[in-house]
């Protein structure tokens, strides 16, 4: 229903958008971008209600949301 | 599906040079979907202070100035008056607004001067290393207070959202958050009337954003998030202070 | 048709500026310049300007840099210790490359020194003042109507470099009143401004206006692209007057009112047989180097006279460079110099053993 885009290489790894997620979908992913931060992703697409708390957390605009 | 959330038009799309997890990119974005949402960004000037915030220019897409620190009102003013019909705001820090910078942005708000003031509060000096701000905690510990805010001899946190409502002549003013989705909203609803403010030729609106420095803190980005609503908030209450444009 | 009027140098400052398409003031009360924003109060509100008087000097600069920025021709006016406050405004602005006219109607220092008229912050207009590898221009009127003249040339000095201008004077020029010949407002052209924040209307790129370079390369850019045009603005911008220096033996060095007294004394050592010129610089920078340079190659001695401890008479001295003398006179507590007491250092002059 709902879709989250991460741009990777945009990623600070600050944690934030983890950190509101309603229903706990987001994490810090095991590998690095260019800038050497774990960039934050999304583990279950398929529960993301397009909610948008995680972009609106999201200092450094790495997040897209499609409804 | 259809994009609900991205980057606004009025941000470059750019890396911004903030450190990770700081809400001034937050704020900024903010900022960005108001203009966008008035469709003024063609006619927006915004005014870069000294400060984390410098660099400003490369963030914001609008024509921009670089003041000098704390000057950013002053610069605002010669702006506004030379175009009255653009739209012009200060995007400013707590050193530069509320130290180096008080005489400028209380005479300015006094004149009524019709332009937008958002006003980063993060209790530090960020881009000089963590100093000691006029909205500092007492007891907070920072590079130039290494015991703590020592209020006897430091004084206590300005209050700056509540000296300018001692005015006369401000039209909006406001203290908002970004600590959470929710406080974010109302921050943008905020940020949203202080620039309808200026547009319908009204006057002076400032918003003071409560804003977190992770790295100066000593903190994670969540901590901070944390700290702002633990320790900021009790100090810095949040709310519309001043809202003049009905019936004023 | 030219009208003639009795005005008094501030005014003239200000119907000056105006003429010259000035409609915005920023400025804070000082003395001997008041009657600066005064004027401006009363007519630019009467004709679309904007007068504010500012919070503070430091407020009235940075104003001008906001006005400036957006494309408008703008102002400020101030005595000495109002300038000094002025300084970081100003570097600043020669920093973003914007054009403005800064007015000194100077007062004697240091600190708060004097109300009355002084010549001492020469070093402060001509060398610097602010923080930074920058220039001001920077003329000096020595009359009323050279003040109303000057301030047309200032903006348009001003526009063509995107550089800060200043106008040097003193208390006594802004103090007196003399007739003046009020002509016809000039069809101004002010030229365009591509680069002034106006807004990205219709597509149009960003402007920035800022004097930041944090990388080493683009500061040195920066740097390198200002001194370029100081370069430039030194090869066209020197003006001066002479009087009488062809056969001199002796020449006058003297700026703004000190040059009006070095004239009457010039006129009286002619009239004893003494042959004594004027060199009057109006451009205080660009210094008339070489064209000082030249008289000394001819063999001719120097005398500078000034309201201060000797400021201006190290630029004639560098001209000079060891080729002739250059001899000082100054004035120290904020009068002018009187005809008799400069008539009489000249006289010392050539009894010294015929000026070598």
């Amino acid at each position: 229903m709902a879709q989250v885009k991460f741009n990777e290489e945009r990623c600070k790894g600050c944690e934030l958008c983890t950190s509101v997620c309603p229903k706990k979908i987001l994490k810090m992913a095991n590998r690095y971008n260019s800038k050497g931060y774990q960039p934050a992703e999304i583990i279950d697409q398929s529960q993301c209600t397009g909610c948008a708390s995680c972009a609106r957390m999201c200092p450094d605009v790495v997040i897209e949301v499609y409804r | 599906m259809e994009k609900v959330f991205g980057r606004p038009e009025a941000l470059q799309d750019r890396v911004y040079s903030y450190c990770p997890g700081c809400t001034h990119g937050i704020v900024h974005r903010l900022v960005a979907e108001v203009i966008d949402e008035l469709h003024v960004r063609e006619q927006t000037i915004a005014v870069a202070p000294v400060g984390c915030a410098v660099t400003a220019y490369n963030v914001f897409n609008c024509d921009c100035q670089q003041a000098s620190h704390g000057r950013a009102p002053a610069v605002a003013t010669g702006i506004k008056r030379v175009l009255p019909d653009k739209v012009v705001f200060t995007y400013q820090g707590d050193g530069d607004l509320a130290s180096i910078g008080t005489a400028e942005i209380v005479h300015a708000a006094n004149r009524g001067e019709k332009f937008t003031v958002i006003f980063i509060n993060n209790a530090i000096y960020g881009m000089t290393g963590g100093q000691m701000a006029p909205t500092t905690l007492p007891g907070q510990k920072t590079t130039t207070s290494p015991y703590g805010r020592d209020v006897a001899t430091t004084g206590y946190p300005i209050k700056m959202t509540e000296m300018l409502n001692t005015l006369e002549a401000p039209l909006f003013l406001a203290r908002v958050s970004v600590h959470d989705p929710k406080n974010v909203n109302l921050a943008k609803q905020a940020i949203r009337k202080a620039f309808d403010a200026q547009i319908q030729g009204k006057g002076f609106a400032m918003v003071e954003v409560l804003s977190t420095c992770p790295t100066n803190w000593g903190m994670t980005p969540i901590e901070a998030l944390k700290w702002v609503e633990t320790d900021m908030i009790p100090t810095f209450p949040l709310g519309i202070v001043r809202d003049l444009k009905e019936g004023a | 048709m030219a009208d003639r009027v009795m005005m008094k140098g501030n005014e003239a400052i200000a119907e000056g500026a105006i003429r010259a398409g000035c409609r915005y003031f920023f400025g804070y009360p000082i003395t001997p310049q008041n009657e600066v924003p005064e004027y401006m109060s009363k007519r630019l509100p009467k004709i679309g300007g904007t007068f504010i008087q500012a919070e503070s000097e430091v407020s009235a600069i940075n104003m001008v840099y906001g006005a400036a920025g957006a494309g408008a021709r703008a102002m400020t006016s101030s005595s000495s210790p109002g300038i000094s406050l002025k300084q970081e405004g100003i570097s600043y602005i020669a920093g973003a490359e914007l054009p403005c006219v800064v007015v000194n109607v100077a007062r004697g220092g240091p600190g708060l020194g004097g109300l009355t008229p002084s010549q001492a912050d020469y070093f402060q207009a001509t060398k610097g003042g602010g923080h930074g590898d920058y220039h001001l221009i920077v003329f000096a009127p020595a009359s009323v109507q050279e003040i109303i003249d000057l301030m047309y040339e200032a903006f348009v000095t001003a526009d063509k470099y995107r550089n800060p201008v200043m106008i040097l004077a003193d208390g006594i020029l802004g103090q007196m009143m003399e007739p003046v010949t009020l002509s016809e407002i000039q069809d101004l052209k002010i030229p365009a401004k591509p680069w002034a924040t106006t807004g990205m209307t219709k597509g149009m790129p960003q402007r920035i206006i800022n004097s930041l370079g944090l990388a080493p390369e683009d500061l040195e850019k920066i740097n390198v692209r200002i001194q370029q045009k100081y370069q430039e603005i030194s090869k066209n911008e020197i003006r001066y007057q002479e009087e009488q220096t062809e056969d001199a033996d002796l020449i006058l060095v003297a700026y703004g009112t000190s040059a009006r007294i070095a004239k009457t004394v010039m006129i009286k050592a002619r009239a004893q047989g003494k042959k004594v010129g004027l060199f009057r610089p109006i451009s205080l920078w660009p210094f008339p180097t070489e064209e000082i340079q030249k008289l000394a190659r001819a063999g001719k001695h120097f005398m500078a006279i000034e309201m201060s401890a000797g400021q201006m008479v190290e630029d004639v001295k560098l001209a000079v460079n060891g080729k002739t003398t250059v001899n000082f006179f100054g004035k120290l507590n904020g009068t002018i110099p009187t005809v008799t007491e400069v008539y009489d250092a000249v006289m010392k002059c050539f009894s010294k053993g015929g000026l070598a």
